[in-house]
């Protein structure tokens, strides 16, 4: 199918760190066309290591190995730092978490977004800053002008999380990877954030890999989830089917969510089975 | 009788052109024994509330009491035995060169209490951790274990009020729902009053009787949160809210579901 831009089978990551040494990610295999995938887990379940594997932004340590790990007829496991870097935020990028440590503080946002297009366009300065109030526009900032000239610290946290999706989006890339893009914002922004987000993809067809810990948001928003649990997959099903997840571990962290319309006395705590960590 | 009673608070900053009034004439009254949840978005004054109470700001204007007898702008000492606080964030309000034993002693030598010991022991038995957590460090400790090492540090001296900065908003579903539970019981078992907040509507709906809504430093709306839950809230803002969250949630409102 010409359909599916991502195609990993059986990745591993290993970090390396002297004697000590962590299997932090274990035979996860999955494709990605046009959709919007997410990876859900807890804390340290190798869901954000995935998504920085796909663009090799690991340290030294980590050793990476797989039987597949293609993009659109690269290989990404072999490809030399150079094409990487022709991958890398122009074919696929990546929305981080806290735009208060992912931008850059002494440099106004515009700048830093025509910084992002101009490192892979050859554009003038003129362009390069029409195609960023342009983008600026097209994330919902009312007046791009004015925020333009800001610092980020002169920017509020749902404000800052779409600049930095836009300037993620200005390459016009592939695939997007978005490393818990809301989970520092209120409900309120988090919507308006999540829209922009899903109106891009859509207008652009990309492909959305969604890494979370929030399940609830992630039933509603995304097409397919894939659930992590100690670095393995432990199940794969379309959101709308999470109600009838199978997994124990699901099951266990969707009950385990409290929830307006149903009030328990106690939340049910999630007992872990050691036989998850082997099948 | 309120154990927490607030009348048109008001706090402000800055002089001049640069005032910026955060609260304007907040009013509550949370009864002994009850929890009471305050949410609203970032920037709402609901965390500035808590630390009025904390005696963090001495520029408030209003009225403040607890258990009756009414706050002065500075605070004493003896406040602190029966007003004590759990902050949002476990990584960054545990020392991280003091041991747990360490955290737990200061407030029993700042207050003079004795028995410090025996005092540790029990209260860590308490939070659902035992002595092996003793001679660690925070970050021999998970997330949910340093959140338990608070709450055990806030009820050490055995406070009739808690105040609850977003327990919970920085640790994993399922920790979420063990330090969730703790809370609970430890509110039954001591008889604790709890003022929380939160922007999680399911946290505030699960744990708290009543809530109040904030927004732009207002109080907009309060209610009890079975009322919120079967959407019976009234304001705009608070409809917003539970529209936004309802929207990410199960709840039964999906023909999939069941």
């Amino acid at each position: 199918m010409s359909d599916i831009k991502l195609n990993v089978e059986g990745l591993n990551v290993h970090f390396v760190n002297g004697h000590r040494h962590t299997h932090a990610v274990r035979d996860v295999s999955f494709t990605l066309g046009r959709e919007k995938l997410a990876i859900v887990g807890e804390s340290g379940s190798g869901k954000s290591t995935v998504g920085r594997s796909l663009l090799k932004l690991h340290p030294p340590s980590a050793r990476l190995c797989a039987k597949a790990m293609r993009f659109d007829g690269i290989d990404l496991l072999t490809a030399s730092e150079n094409v990487m870097r022709k991958v890398r935020g122009q074919r696929i990028s990546m929305v981080m978490q806290d735009p208060k440590y992912s931008l850059n503080p002494v440099v106004k946002v515009g700048e830093q977004i025509a910084e992002a297009f101009l490192a892979h366009h050859k554009a003038s300065r003129r362009e390069a800053r029409e195609r960023v109030l342009e983008m600026l526009a097209k994330v919902h900032i009312r007046d791009p002008q004015r925020v333009y000239n800001l610092y980020p610290h002169e920017v509020s946290g749902g404000m800052g999380q779409r600049i930095m999706i836009a300037m993620m989006v200005i390459t016009r890339p592939e695939v997007i990877i978005a490393d818990e893009p809301t989970s520092a914002l209120d409900v309120s922004v988090r919507q308006q954030v999540l829209g922009v987000l899903e109106e891009l993809v859509e207008q652009q067809q990309m492909g959305l890999i969604f890494v979370s810990h929030d399940l609830n948001l992630v039933r509603n928003y995304c097409d397919r989830v894939l659930v992590m649990y100690a670095g393995r997959v432990v199940e794969s099903l379309a959101a709308c089917d999470l109600h009838h997840a199978e997994h124990p571990y699901t099951r266990g962290l969707l009950a385990a969510l409290p929830s307006m319309g149903n009030r328990r006395e106690r939340l049910p705590v999630l007992q872990r089975d050691p036989l998850w960590l082997t099948c | 009788m309120a154990m927490i009673q607030a009348h048109q608070l008001n706090l402000s900053f800055g002089t001049g052109a640069g005032l910026n009034q955060v609260l304007h004439d907040v009013s509550l009254s949370v009864a002994d024994g009850e929890s009471f949840g305050l949410v609203g978005e970032s920037g709402s004054g609901k965390t500035t509330v808590l630390r009025c109470l904390a005696g963090q700001y001495r520029q408030w204007r209003g009225e403040l009491s607890i258990g009756g007898v009414a706050l002065q702008h500075t605070l004493p000492k003896s406040h602190f035995r029966h007003v004590q606080m759990v902050f949002q964030d476990p990584y960054g309000s545990l020392h991280p060169r003091h041991t747990v034993d360490t955290a737990l002693r200061e407030p029993l030598v700042i207050h003079g209490i004795d028995d410090r010991d025996e005092r540790i022991h029990d209260i860590l038995l308490k939070v659902g951790l035992n002595e092996t957590f003793r001679y660690r460090y925070p970050h021999q400790l998970s997330g949910g274990q340093r959140q338990r090492v608070a709450i055990a540090r806030a009820l050490i001296l055995q406070p009739r009020v808690l105040l609850l900065d977003e327990p919970t908003s920085a640790l994993d579903v399922s920790v979420q729902a063990e330090i969730l539970n703790l809370l609970a019981d430890l509110r039954r078992r001591e008889k604790l009053t709890y003022l929380m907040v939160t922007h999680d509507l399911g946290v505030v709906t699960h744990l708290c009787d009543r809530v109040a809504v904030m927004q732009q430093g207002r109080i907009v709306e309060q209610l009890d949160s079975q009322a919120l839950s079967q959407n019976l809230a009234t304001h705009a803002y608070t409809r917003m809210l539970v529209q936004a969250s309802r929207d990410f949630s199960d709840d039964s409102q999906h023909p999939l579901a069941g």
